[in-house]
């Protein structure tokens, strides 16, 4: 045996176990949707299911399955995917484990549009209301970014883009509050939208979404090596080619996509964005070619699973998912953090 | 054999004059006791306390009732008219004092959460002071939710700190409580408070959407943090809970410095570090808890003004007193801004914010544009 | 002997590195322990240091349990300098070696004439008096070394344990770090140990050797007792000459190739 042989073996093993845990992570996402669409105040049985969705007849089942549960389980895969993956980019960017990818003023920035479109064109629709938010979304990224570059050379450091996104963040959530505190029928849209929910948008709103979340994961995996790089430290990306402007910008344009889409449909879900990485590093470890994938279909499994679950833990009624996400996914989260050797950033 | 420390010579052995070289340290030494003196920390600090002042004068003359600098002054002495005396000091003193109080608590707070933490992200929310007081006050508001409208009085007065303070205290413990394991380790208090906030956040957002949206709004107004009608019930624990804690934490200045070091580094010091992190920590969730019982969670006020004042200060990390006074600063600025420039009154949590985040961005931008980078 | 291993077992979580160990560190010598990398010597040098409590055994400070004394005594006995420590953004070269003083500190004296000049005298030994004020993550790499050594000197213990003190400094800066570790022993009779890489200057600076390999002991003792070829051979793989040193007659150690070793062993941190 050569020596090359016996230095390649472990690395083959690592790649077949990266792939097996791949796989395992798309079969729960499968499993979530299946129980998605089976499971509510009226259980739908698998038989059912399939045929509604390949052969309506008008039934009530059908009409549950394709009008209710398809929207929604779509939505929660979409914005659990969007979520997962921006999340694995926001602490990979600022090696911060506190940071959620509502941390660059995304989702303050969607819930200010938001609240302001209801007070100001008295929109009453839930639809209506997601341009505006995807429009702030983008608008507070963009603003937290230029403020990060003003002033210095290159591309804003870490610590300086997490200290402006949270400034501006804190600054949205108090026009927010003022807004939702002098009116009261937006303070009621508020409240849900801020629970976080995948429930009662109607099929066009994953449309909606999907362009942008499928433009921000492209951008995400092309950002993945340069994030590699940008581990070892700006000096050692320098020196292995990278342009660090230029993979910074890109990683906070795919944060604010993924995560102005799913915040702006979902309410404000972002925290999922915080975990999910956690639990993705645990099983991937550093490397965000791999870390990327597995954190968005984490996050993919566990939104529709967390729907599920608030369907059945409040029968007949339900449960938002933000709820049930921080309920059961928070301690399980702890619980990790707690492990011994729980890789760092 | 062993000599006596410092008495190693140089080569070119020459004890010039180290203080103008040294010039940023001036100690103030009187036979054994020596204490050490920063020119710019202690010139923000006066500067501070005296733009504190000003704004406190400020807040007790302007309102519904406008007054001169001399009626406050005779007001709070005890003289001028009665009417004079029970808007000074049944309404405007204390809450400029609840105010200046809670704004040097939260500073306090946030400096020391922020040191050992190592993340200037970190914040006694982090510790889950915040969400558990508001947790514990928005189902204390959905669950009364008429009775606290009917006997609202005794409920707001009473009801409401002691919820907040319970529900602070026991997010600390439970935080604290996950988080040790053989030890306390920054980095793993910091995520286990991310996830015990996380349940607490979104438990409280669910309870906002069970209930009546009036309670929801009145709950709002609560956890976005209000100096709205307080007085000197809110002043007196506050100011109590401050004169307990504060000195302890002074006295951990010297630590809190050595603490930003490697752990490895701070062993080799001789501190004893988990007892070290444990007792500051202890004095953040106190001081937070008992600024977030009297005004609820002011948001911002424990990110900022530490970050605010390290960068006044010039130097690598948060400065408790300065901390104390620009936080102080902070809230009283907010809350004199809030009662007299909007047309309706909002928290006072709002304004820290409406205030508080362009002046650190400012900062920031500055401070980048200085060193290049940050 | 005031610093003393005794059958110590160290690792961390349920990772054996050191399997019953025993030591005595000379006083007024400089001692410096070699081995490739993850032979255990950082480990030792932690456990002696109080860092790292043994998994069994004991070290002994003058007598003493180490990890029985108040961490604050022992900080004005013993000094410790850790492999690559670090430090908040910002904070002044002054500031960093000012730290040095806390054992000795208190909040009613907090910046005693004594602390003064220690940290002058220290900030002088490292040459670094000009750039007191400076930020320490603006200086290059060996200025930055000899800050932290400069914290360890101004904490003015009797035995200072160094890991990796030379790393990042130039050929002319791990001269002068070595030869301030001679004058610290000369001229105040400090012990020092320390961790080195360089073989050649180990010998050439220190009083006593110890070889470690694998978690344990190969040899100790005397430079020319311990720069040996066999033991060359058994701690590092490595096929050398040793020949006097033209200027100080030390060992002097010219390596020739590396022997093939049968496995690869695991590397511990």
């Amino acid at each position: 045996m050569t020596a090359a042989a016996i230095e390649r073996r472990p690395l083959r093993h690592l790649r077949a176990r990266r792939l097996t845990i791949l796989s395992a992570l798309a079969v729960a996402v499968m499993v979530a949707v299946v129980l998605s669409l089976m499971v509510g105040a009226r259980p739908v049985p698998p038989a059912d299911v399939w045929q509604a969705l390949w052969s309506p007849s008008g039934s009530e089942p059908d009409l549950i399955v394709r009008d209710l549960r398809v929207p929604r389980t779509a939505l929660g895969v979409l914005a659990g995917l969007a979520l997962g993956v921006a999340g694995a980019l926001m602490q990979g960017h600022t090696r911060n484990p506190l940071a959620d990818p509502g941390l660059l003023g995304v989702t303050q920035g969607a819930a200010f549009a938001m609240v302001l479109s209801i007070v100001v064109l008295r929109l009453s629709s839930v639809y209506g209301y997601i341009w505006f938010g995807l429009a702030g979304a983008l608008i507070a990224s963009a603003a937290v970014f230029a403020l990060g570059l003003a002033g210095g050379r290159g591309a804003p450091t870490p610590v300086t883009l997490a200290l402006a996104g949270t400034a501006v963040s804190a600054f949205l959530y108090a026009l927010t509050s003022t807004v939702v505190l002098l009116d009261q029928q937006a303070m009621d849209m508020f409240r849900f939208w801020q629970a976080g929910s995948i429930a009662g948008r109607d099929s066009a709103v994953a449309g909606q979404v999907l362009p942008f979340v499928a433009v921000g994961l492209a951008l995400a995996l092309a950002n993945a090596p340069g994030l590699n790089a940008l581990a070892l430290g700006e000096d050692v990306a320098r020196a292995l080619g990278r342009n660090i402007a230029l993979t910074r910008f890109l990683g906070i344009a795919a944060i604010t996509l993924l995560t102005g889409a799913a915040v702006a449909a979902c309410g404000s879900l972002a925290f999922i964005g915080l975990i999910v990485p956690h639990l993705a590093r645990a099983l991937a470890g550093p490397d965000h070619r791999w870390l990327l994938p597995y954190s968005g279909l984490a996050g993919a499994a566990l939104l529709p699973a967390a729907d599920v679950a608030g369907r059945v833990v409040a029968h007949p009624g339900e449960l938002e998912a933000g709820v049930v996400l921080a309920l059961l996914g928070a301690p399980f989260f702890v619980a990790l953090v707690r492990r011994t050797r729980s890789p760092r950033l | 054999m062993s000599a006596p420390p410092g008495t190693v010579t140089a080569p070119a052995a020459a004890t010039t004059a180290g203080a103008v070289r040294l010039a940023h340290r001036r100690p103030l030494r009187i036979g054994r006791v020596s204490l050490l003196l920063r020119p710019r920390g202690l010139a923000v600090t006066v500067t501070g306390l005296a733009l504190l002042l000003l704004l406190t004068a400020l807040h007790l003359r302007l309102g519904d009732i406008p007054m001169s600098l001399s009626e406050v002054v005779a007001a709070v002495l005890g003289g001028g008219t009665g009417g004079a005396r029970l808007v000074i000091m049944e309404l405007r003193l204390p809450r400029a004092l609840t105010g200046a109080l809670v704004g040097a608590a939260l500073g306090v707070s946030g400096a020391i959460t922020q040191a050992i933490a190592r993340n200037p992200l970190a914040g006694p929310d982090i510790l889950g002071v915040t969400s558990g007081a508001s947790l514990a006050v928005v189902a204390a508001t959905v669950a009364g939710g008429a009775a606290y409208g009917g006997a609202g009085g005794v409920l707001a007065a009473i009801g409401i700190p002691a919820a907040a303070l319970a529900g602070g205290l026991a997010g600390a413990l439970l935080v604290y409580g996950l988080a040790w394991r053989r030890g306390l380790d920054g980095y793993r208090l910091v995520l286990v408070g991310v996830g015990v906030v996380a349940v607490f956040t979104n438990l409280k957002y669910w309870l906002l959407t069970v209930g009546d949206v009036n309670d929801a709004t009145r709950a709002m107004v609560w956890i976005s943090g209000s100096l709205n009608a307080r007085g000197m019930e809110h002043v007196v624990p506050t100011a109590l809970a401050l004169a307990m804690v504060l000195p302890a934490t002074l006295l951990g200045t010297r630590t809190l410095a050595v603490l930003r070091l490697g752990d490895d580094t701070v062993r080799g010091l001789g501190v004893r570090i988990d007892l070290a992190r444990g007792s500051l920590l202890l004095c953040a969730v106190l001081l937070a808890s008992a600024a977030t019982a009297a005004a609820g969670p002011i948001a911002f006020v424990a990110l900022a003004a530490p970050q605010i004042a390290l960068r006044l200060a010039g130097v690598a990390q948060p400065p408790l007193v300065v901390s104390a006074v620009a936080g102080a600063v902070l809230v009283t600025g907010a809350d004199l801004a809030a009662r007299t420039l909007t047309p309706v009154e909002l928290p006072v949590g709002i304004v820290t914010a409406v205030l508080g985040a362009p002046y650190l961005i400012y900062l920031l931008v500055r401070t980048r544009r200085a060193r290049g980078a940050i | 002997m005031r610093l003393q291993a005794v059958d110590v077992k160290l690792g961390y979580g349920d990772r054996l590195i050191v399997d019953g160990l025993d030591l005595g560190i000379e006083t007024g010598t400089v001692t410096t322990i070699i081995g490739p990398n993850g032979c255990g010597k950082s480990t030792l040098l932690r456990a002696l240091g109080r860092l790292l409590k043994p998994l069994s055994g004991h070290v002994l400070l003058d007598g003493r349990h180490i990890h029985r004394m108040p961490s604050r005594e022992v900080a004005k006995i013993l000094g410790v300098l850790p492999q690559a420590p670090a430090a908040p953004e910002g904070l002044t070269v002054a500031d960093l070696v000012a730290r040095g003083r806390h054992p000795h500190q208190a909040w009613y004296r907090q910046w005693s004439a004594g602390d003064e000049a220690a940290v002058e005298d220290a900030l002088r030994m490292t040459g670094l008096l000009d750039l007191a004020e400076r930020p320490l993550d603006e200086l290059s790499g060996g200025q930055r070394q000899r800050a932290w050594i400069s914290m360890a000197l101004a904490q003015g213990t009797d035995l200072l344990l160094l890991d990796e003190p030379t790393t990042f400094l130039d050929l002319a800066h791990q001269i002068d770090v070595l030869q301030l570790v001679s004058r610290l022993r000369d001229e105040a009779g400090r012990t020092v140990v320390m961790v080195l890489h360089d073989l050649n200057l180990a010998a050439r600076h220190s009083d006593r050797l110890i070889a470690m390999r694998d978690g344990r002991v190969v040899a100790a003792g005397t430079p020319h007792e311990v720069m040996t070829e066999p033991v060359l051979d058994e701690v590092f793989d490595l096929e050398a000459k040793v020949i006097p040193d033209p200027v100080t007659a030390t060992p002097l150690v010219v390596p020739i190739a590396i022997r093939p070793r049968p496995t690869e062993t695991s590397t511990p941190r």
